[in-house]
């Protein structure tokens, strides 16, 4: 199962989504998700439909990692389908069987939202599956950079972001260990009644705390000591680059909004 | 309680495409009453064959035998709870699982989750507390107002008040100062010595085997490449340094002096003591002659 | 003439809500160019002491002087800038996402022009040969790499002192002798002065010159012969000695006739070898 999941995993590919600069892919996805409310009827959510398949086609992730991640979320997706199909209660009845009534708008509605939902989940999987964790917060810190002058803490929240990401494997390895010396104690964690699982807890997470904290203190030490001293004066190593391709993407979306906006009725 | 692992292979992730084969065909049979050790270097996978040592980690091939259990691949096996009662780990940085209120309470845990009374939990706690050489007075004190050495022995301690019947050591010392260091070791061996506790000592120091140990297995990528008594490990100590394996550092000494001094030896000695005594005989006879 | 690069005098610490001072009085120079081993068991305040010369901490009492200035709050960040540290933990200490964002977290701080950090960055990876590491991520490199993916941080920023705070002792005997070969193999070329806090007294045996703290003070300074020749002592301490002078020891306790104690195998090799041929 965890296995398959493909939300918030980077899978590294050569194609022309990866190159892309992370700040064009961000307004890419923060405006695809305002204009997809745009497509009212077949049409534009065929444009829609042809754009996301597009991206994905350029993206170069396999089909069959996609189907295979998505595949727990289709049924989401058929469950809204079918929430519209029966709750919607306007145009004429097409259908009717005992307690179920299906009427035409019931329909539409059905295949619009759920294909509505179904794009945003592909195209914001797109984003994580082509670009570095990393590279996403190096991408938030440079677009959420004017707000320094409002004395938002976008340095530190960045710097925050690339720690946490740093040490999330590290701390997966940790919490397995110590639930290992915890289970050689005769803690269960997987068997037992409910309540005793839920005290099982505690063995983990006092230690995992415990360690965390002490983690963080070591680490700050060690920062202070390597000169840091807050965001000022500070020069970054990672570099962005908007090249033509960056330019080129937002302007076909652009085109995308003005046909969305001609079609939509 | 013997313990032994038959044709064992693990197998990380198995059936995704980060598997990784950790330990190959491994055997090894560990006799109630004797203090093995397991070497290797880092990625040798040794540690995962600690992990089969009380069924943390289940065989993908072969079978262990713990006492009268046997834990094959490929079956459910149910209640491993009795398996790990028996055999007690004392991980690397034990001092990390530590977690109750006061020193007390956490020995007592270990005992008290396979079914002892509370009564006889704090009865063991006292005693393991003296085995680890502290003193009562910290029994009310929380864990995490002690000295780093101080945590090490109550975690060790909350291993040995679950009386198990083997008691595994992953790296027992790492961190300790030289004299910790050496205070560790002696308890454990001391209590192997006067129990005749089957004690199995994970490490990748090879003075510590030797000085230890009465048998010796040595891992290298996965599989075992030698085992056997440290007399005999140590016979050949060419081989090893040749594999990339240490040897204790008597042992690298002693054919220094047989390559430039033109000593010969009829024996690996592994004790600065067996040694120097050695020498002494033969410059002694040398005068003589 | 030795010149001293970092000189201690009448330092007095204490932390906070702590009756015994964790130093006491203590004083010692450092010289430009040298190895200096600082051994002493746990808590004998030999980390402390690591912490106090780089502003980490302030001593209650005394004056700490690096390079010829006398450390204080708003000197720190110069100081800092001559003296890199690398700490136990090989992963409390790795800021970065990948090696090389974690070598160019020192340069970034010092607000270094990222043309220049590009040039130092390999430099260093280069000369701790990690090169072929760059964009590998931490946990997948062992915890002798990560050292020395931290003493490349330290060296992009071409310091003169390095100080190593048990900078091995949570590492395999394999990734010990890695991390020590490298910066030997930088102090030669680099004349760096490296200050290494430790209880491996085969390693302390190769310094140029030991302190022995106990207790927060400075019980015994001198050469690793001197040291190591008091060697009841040490073991009182907590402390080991090095195996040639254990054997020399075993040596002289069956009658055989020894000139002195021996640091280095080799030597006592060749002296057994010589007292051989001559009887």
């Amino acid at each position: 199962m965890m296995e398959k999941m493909i939300f918030g995993r980077y899978v590294p590919a050569d194609s022309v989504l990866h190159r892309m600069d992370p700040r064009s892919k961000l307004t890419m996805i923060f405006l695809f998700v305002c204009i997809i409310f745009l497509a009212n009827n077949w049409q534009t959510y065929t444009i829609i439909g042809l754009y996301t398949f597009l991206m994905t086609g350029l993206s170069k992730i396999p089909v069959r990692f996609l189907y295979g991640g998505l595949k727990p979320v289709i049924w989401l997706v058929v469950f809204t389908f079918l929430l519209q199909l029966f709750f919607t209660r306007e145009g004429t009845l097409v259908f009717h069987w005992g307690v179920i009534k299906i009427y035409s708008e019931g329909i539409k509605m059905g295949f619009y939202i759920s294909f509505r939902f179904f794009f945003l989940i592909l195209m914001t999987s797109l984003l994580t599956l082509t670009t570095t964790p990393i590279e996403i917060t190096d991408g938030l810190e440079s677009l959420l950079g004017p707000l320094k002058k409002i004395r938002f803490p976008v340095h530190e929240m960045a710097l925050m972001m690339s720690i946490s990401l740093r040490f999330i494997p590290t701390l997966m390895q940790e919490t397995d260990k110590i639930m290992k010396a915890q289970i050689a104690r005769g803690v269960e964690f997987a068997s037992g009644p409910i309540k005793n699982r839920i005290k099982a807890v505690i063995p983990l997470l006092i230690p995992l705390f415990v360690s965390s904290f002490k983690r963080a203190e070591e680490l700050a030490v060690a920062m202070e000591a390597r000169g840091y001293r807050g965001g000022e004066g500070r020069t970054k190593y990672r570099l962005l680059s908007w090249k033509a391709a960056d330019t080129l993407q937002l302007i076909f979306l652009a085109v995308i909004t003005v046909l969305l906006i001609l079609f939509r009725s | 309680m013997d313990i032994s692992l038959s044709h064992v292979d693990y197998r990380y992730q198995a059936n995704t495409p980060f598997e990784r084969l950790a330990i190959q065909d491994v055997s090894i049979d560990i006799p109630s009453g004797t203090y093995t050790a397991i070497i290797g270097h880092t990625g040798s996978g040794k540690s995962t064959v600690l992990q089969h040592l009380n069924a943390l980690l289940v065989p993908s091939e072969g079978r262990v035998t713990i006492g009268d259990r046997e834990i094959k691949a490929h079956k459910k096996n149910k209640d491993l709870r009795q398996v790990r009662r028996r055999v007690g780990i004392v991980f690397q940085f034990p001092e990390h699982q530590l977690f109750e209120e006061t020193v007390e309470k956490d020995i007592m845990f270990g005992p008290m989750n396979f079914g002892v009374s509370e009564a006889e939990a704090r009865i063991r706690a006292q005693h393991a507390l003296k085995q680890v050489g502290l003193g009562e007075e910290i029994l009310v004190k929380s864990p995490f107002d002690l000295s780093g050495g101080q945590m090490r022995r109550v975690a060790i301690a909350g291993v040995l008040a679950m009386e198990p019947d083997v008691i595994v050591l992953d790296e027992p010392t790492a961190g300790l100062d030289p004299r910790g260091r050496k205070e560790i070791m002696d308890m454990f061996y001391q209590l192997h010595q006067e129990r005749q506790l089957s004690t199995i000592l994970v490490t990748h120091s090879m003075e510590d085997a030797a000085r230890y140990a009465d048998r010796i297995v040595i891992l290298q990528g996965g599989k075992v490449v030698k085992k056997g008594t440290p007399e005999e490990i140590f016979s050949s100590p060419a081989e090893l340094l040749q594999m990339g394996l240490d040897v204790p550092e008597v042992v690298r000494f002693q054919l220094k002096l047989e390559e430039k001094c033109g000593m010969n030896f009829n024996k690996i000695y592994l004790s600065i003591e067996q040694l120097s005594s050695a020498v002494a005989e033969q410059l002694g006879r040398g005068v003589k002659s | 003439m030795k010149k001293e690069i970092v000189s201690l005098k009448d330092v007095t610490f204490q932390y906070d809500g702590q009756e015994r001072n964790a130093l006491n009085q203590v004083s010692f120079d450092i010289y430009e160019g040298e190895w200096l081993a600082i051994v002493g068991h746990n808590g004998s305040g030999k980390s402390t002491m690591a912490k106090l010369l780089n502003g980490l901490q302030f001593p209650k009492e005394g004056r700490v002087t690096v390079c010829g200035i006398e450390l204080n709050e708003e000197n720190i960040w110069e100081i800092r800038k001559k003296i890199g540290m690398v700490f136990q933990n090989p992963d409390n200490q790795f800021v970065g996402t990948t090696v090389e964002d974690d070598v160019a977290f020192g340069l970034e701080n010092m607000g270094i022009p990222r043309e220049e950090m590009i040039h130092r960055v390999e430099d260093s990876l280069n000369r701790v040969k990690m090169d072929q590491f760059l964009s590998q991520e931490p946990h997948h490199l062992s915890g002798g790499q990560k050292q020395r993916v931290a003493i490349a941080g330290v060296l992009a920023l071409r310091p003169a002192i390095i100080i190593l705070d048990e900078a091995t002792s949570m590492l395999d005997p394999r990734g010990r002798e890695e991390v020590l070969e490298t910066v030997r193999a930088l102090k030669n070329e680099k004349s760096l002065t490296v200050i290494s806090i430790t209880h491996d007294l085969e390693e302390a045996a190769k310094a140029d010159r030991m302190i022995v703290m106990n207790k927060g003070e400075v019980f015994r300074e001198g050469t690793p012969d001197e040291i190591f020749s008091m060697d009841e002592q040490l073991i009182a301490l907590g402390l080991d000695i090095p195996f040639s002078v254990k054997m020399t020891k075993a040596f002289r306790e069956k009658g055989i006739q020894l000139s002195k104690h021996y640091l280095s195998e080799e030597e006592l090799v060749t002296e057994l070898w010589t007292s051989r041929s001559r009887m």
